[in-house]
């Protein structure tokens, strides 16, 4: 039931990767813009995990001068652009517009957010100035949205920033992991290049920070050092069977199809292992591939999974179907994937049971394990002082300052994995924790 | 079924939706496409001397994304062969000879005048329109608004054209002076059989802040225009109930400014207009929007059993008195619907920065239902008019109806306040906060301070 055909060129691929939030063109941004209530103490400014002053950047937008938009959106949050394309509106700010309970369409804040820093990225105008100097040097690891909207606000605080990124590209997941149909690789660049023009802090590619002898570089040669490394590769499942071709994490799938786009293999029966929105964005994507089905599986009903409600609807109208209270038990296949053997659950008492003699086995030619991202525990243990939770997650104070007074942490790698908003928000306040300590 | 023939002193149309004089009556052409979309009259551009007209003529203001709220325009009067104007207007009369068409008109001398009103007679008018009013451009040269800022001017004009008129002849008047009762008295003195209003009021709709010119640019100039479209209703629908309620006026009215559905026509009728005449509404969406003016009026007058236009003209006169003629004892105060209250807040913020402090927020930052402090309200209707969703902030009736006392009444009795900290001060017991409270009020996130 391929809604998709499977594309073999680049135009075919960007037709079925059709933006979900398209640019906005002046007059559709000005009539949006015009729609706004301009609420008192606004709920979409209460929803924004980093408090945008959202009406008064869409006023700003309305009234001709998207300059000032711009600024009042990166005043706020570093990620302006980054997230007006790939943040979960429907949940935050959209979701919060008053027009929701008037059985309105709430105003596009995303797509209005994405038009205002769009066009200031494109022209290059520089809307901030930074900080005196204050002679302090900070390392940052992770070029991510939290290596950068640390690096931004510290620099606006006056601080030296170099950060130091393992791989040869900036902004983390928005390069390596979001859907194709939120951002663009060029798009998530071009904003990093125009903080870094404007800011000036010194990006270090392809310098991954490994071992113990480069931490204590690191801390022989800066006043303070952030952690923005996020989270490691697909965790794995742990059932029997799992090494066979065609069996792939998710979060790699969607790194590859970024990539490689059109020339990325899909298999023609595609099986998502997990509930959450990077499961929802591979059986997305698979479908915009071409496969002829998706199935997407998950552990218990479909009102418990951790993805939006939204993904899910997407994943659906891809072309995606769903089991529901099904545990995969085995990969099936002799050296390639053939299948995956299930069993049914029932919920009892909130845990589920699994139904004996109920197996069953759904054949396919590829399996991407929506299982979430395990944690690079490896690195964390080597700074002394520093502590991990229970689900290995860093724990830091209201300053974002791990027990290692030196290390500071926010983003995926302290959250456990939330949105590029979290990181921008959580950033750029561990920024200010780390001017105070520098204060000292 | 609605009976939409008019007579305005004797200029009869099969309904009261007239043209106004201006570019939609620029030709013949333009009226006779009028008349058969469903237009009932049409007043001809203004026939004199033909002119000479710049380019660039129009400028507007918007609001927000609505387009020409208001409108101005530099253009003057035809720059038309009147016996091309005057062969044209045979032929639509000929066409439509139920129809109203009327010769607007503008020229200098008693000879022109009377010259002029002959021709358009011949031509087949079925009335003259006095151009007095265009306030840019002829009144330079002493006709226009020159005129009609003149009451003795206007009069004697008018008698010149009433010695050799033999059809109804209207005075159209300008909005730009300061009591229009006055020039419209000068109309009927003068003898005139009707009179219409109000022509564009003198403006400058708005300023290229990076070439430093108002609109409408001429190479690099600009000159004052005169103003019209919706926003200027309120104005017009004034200076008619003014002229309507006037003893010494007593003349049919032609109702313009910013009439473009049905219910700005019979608001226009409700205070004592028998036809309105249309302009911007026609130069925006063009001769169609009659489709939606006509129908409208119907259902409105078969829904309140009014059989003519008649039938409710002027109906909403004798509920416009004087301020001291109202009652100050009846109270209203704003009601809240919660079910219908989408928390937008904006009545909270108007209320409390442009109002009187009487809507208060819940301590529960999770609900945004505001709340109306009664003891505070004075009855503005502020909240009501910013609450975004219709009929979720009502005003409540809080009197027993039983008491009136009016401001001209406690004049009469000595029972008003004489001097400035006079205990009969109408505030005196009205709550407000103290000054200083201003600054220590919780703000939300971003609002300076």
């Amino acid at each position: 039931m391929a809604e998709y055909k499977r594309p073999t060129t680049e135009a075919e691929f960007a037709a079925n990767f059709h933006p979900k939030k398209p640019l906005m063109s002046d007059t559709e941004a000005y009539y949006e813009s015009s729609r706004c209530l301009y609420c008192y103490d606004a709920p979409c400014i209460t929803a924004c995990p980093t408090g945008i002053d959202i009406p008064t950047f869409i006023r700003q937008i309305n009234n001709d001068n998207k300059d000032g938009a711009a600024k009042t959106i990166y005043d706020s949050n570093w990620m302006g652009h980054a997230c007006g394309n790939v943040c979960p509106t429907e949940e935050l700010c959209e979701g919060a517009c008053v027009y929701n309970h008037q059985d309105v369409k709430p105003i596009e804040i995303g797509r209005l957010q994405a038009h205002a820093t769009d066009k200031v990225i494109r022209s290059k105008k520089k809307l901030f100035i930074t900080g005196k100097p204050t002679g302090k040097k900070v390392a940052v690891i992770g070029a991510g949205p939290a290596g950068v909207s640390c690096a931004c606000e510290l620099r606006m605080l006056g601080h030296a920033v170099d950060i130091y990124e393992a791989r040869e590209k900036p902004s983390g997941l928005c390069v390596y992991g979001v859907a194709p149909y939120k951002l663009t690789n060029e798009e998530a660049v071009d904003e990093i290049a125009y903080l870094q023009e404007q800011f000036g802090f010194n990006v270090h590619y392809k310098k991954p920070v490994t071992g113990r002898a480069e931490l204590d570089k690191l801390e022989k040669d800066y006043d303070a050092i952030f952690i923005g490394i996020g989270l490691g590769g697909t965790s794995a499942l742990g059932i029997p069977g799992e090494d066979k071709k065609g069996v792939m994490g998710a979060l790699e799938f969607v790194e590859e199809l970024r990539n490689k786009h059109h020339a990325t293999p899909v298999g023609n029966k595609v099986i998502v292992l997990g509930g959450g929105n990077t499961a929802m964005d591979a059986a997305s994507e698979s479908c915009r591939m071409g496969a002829e089905s998706v199935t997407i599986s998950y552990r218990r009903g479909p009102e418990e999974m951790g993805a939006y409600s939204f993904e899910f609807d997407l994943a659906k109208k891809s072309g995606s179907k769903a089991l529901f209270n099904v545990t995969p038990v085995e990969v099936l296949g002799n050296g390639s994937v053939t299948g995956v053997k299930f069993i049914r659950n029932k919920a009892a008492y909130g845990k589920i049971e699994e139904i004996p003699g109920s197996e069953f086995v759904e054949p396919c030619d590829m399996v991407l394990l929506g299982t979430g991202q395990g944690k690079q525990v490896e690195l964390l243990k080597l700074v002394s002082g520093l502590t991990l939770d229970q689900k290995g997650r860093i724990v830091v104070n209201e300053n974002y300052q791990v027990d290692n007074p030196k290390y500071f942490a926010a983003g995926d790698a302290m959250n456990g994995g939330v949105e590029v908003v979290n990181a921008a928000a959580e950033a750029k306040r561990a920024a200010h924790g780390i001017d105070q300590y520098l204060k000292k | 079924m609605a009976d939409l023939r008019t007579n305005l002193a004797g200029i009869k149309s099969p309904n009261p939706f007239w043209l106004a004089s201006a570019p939609p009556t620029n030709s013949g052409y333009q009226i006779m496409k009028a008349f058969d979309a469903g237009w009932g009259g049409a007043v001809w551009k203004t026939l004199g001397v033909p002119v000479v007209n710049v380019s660039s003529r129009y400028g507007a203001v918007n609001y927000r994304d609505k387009r020409m709220v208001g409108f101005n325009n530099i253009e003057l009067i035809t720059d038309r062969p009147l016996k091309d104007n005057l062969r044209e207007i045979s032929e639509v009369k000929k066409r439509f000879p139920d129809h109203a068409v009327i010769a607007s008109l503008m020229v200098e001398t008693k000879e022109e005048w009377h010259q002029i009103v002959r021709d358009v007679e011949n031509a087949g008018a079925d009335g003259i329109e006095l151009n007095f009013g265009c306030p840019h451009g002829m009144c330079e040269r002493g006709m226009g608004s020159a005129v009609g800022q003149e009451p003795k001017v206007l009069q004697m004009i008018v008698e010149w054209v009433k010695e050799v008129a033999k059809v109804p002849v209207i005075t159209k008047l300008t909005p730009n002076i300061s009591d229009i009762t006055r020039p419209a008295r000068a109309a009927r003195a003068g003898g005139s059989d009707a009179i219409s209003l109000i022509n564009t009021i003198q403006s400058i709709v708005g300023v290229d802040i990076d070439q430093f010119v108002p609109y409408p640019i001429v190479d690099g100039k600009s000159t004052n225009g005169g103003y019209c479209g919706p926003a200027v209703k309120p104005i017009a629908l004034n200076m008619v109930k003014n002229c309507a309620q006037h003893p010494d006026v007593n003349l049919p009215i032609s109702g313009i400014g910013g009439v473009e559905n049905w219910r700005d026509a019979v608001e226009f009728i409700l205070l004592g207009a028998t036809t309105v005449q249309v302009c911007t509404a026609v130069m925006h969406f063009g001769f169609g929007i009659i489709r939606e003016i006509l129908p409208g009026l119907e259902r409105y007058m078969d829904e309140k059993g009014f059989k003519t236009i008649d039938d409710f003209r002027g109906k909403a006169l004798p509920n416009i008195k004087h301020w001291e003629d109202l009652n100050l004892k009846y109270k209203v105060t704003a009601s809240i619907n919660e079910s219908k209250c989408i928390g937008c807040q904006l009545c909270y913020t108007a209320c409390e920065d442009g109002a009187h402090q009487a809507i208060a927020l819940s301590s529960d930052p999770a609900n945004r239902i505001p709340s109306i402090i009664d003891e505070n309200c004075v009855g503005c209707n502020l909240c009501s008019l910013v609450c975004p969703v219709e009929d979720c902030i009502t005003m409540e009736r809080r009197d027993d109806g039983k008491e009136h006392l009016t401001w001209g009444e406690r004049t009469a009795a000595g029972n008003i306040p004489k001097t400035f900290d006079d205990p009969l001060a109408g505030g005196l017991h009205h709550w407000v906060p103290e000054p200083a409270e201003a600054l220590v009020k919780k703000k939300p996130k971003h609002y300076k301070g």
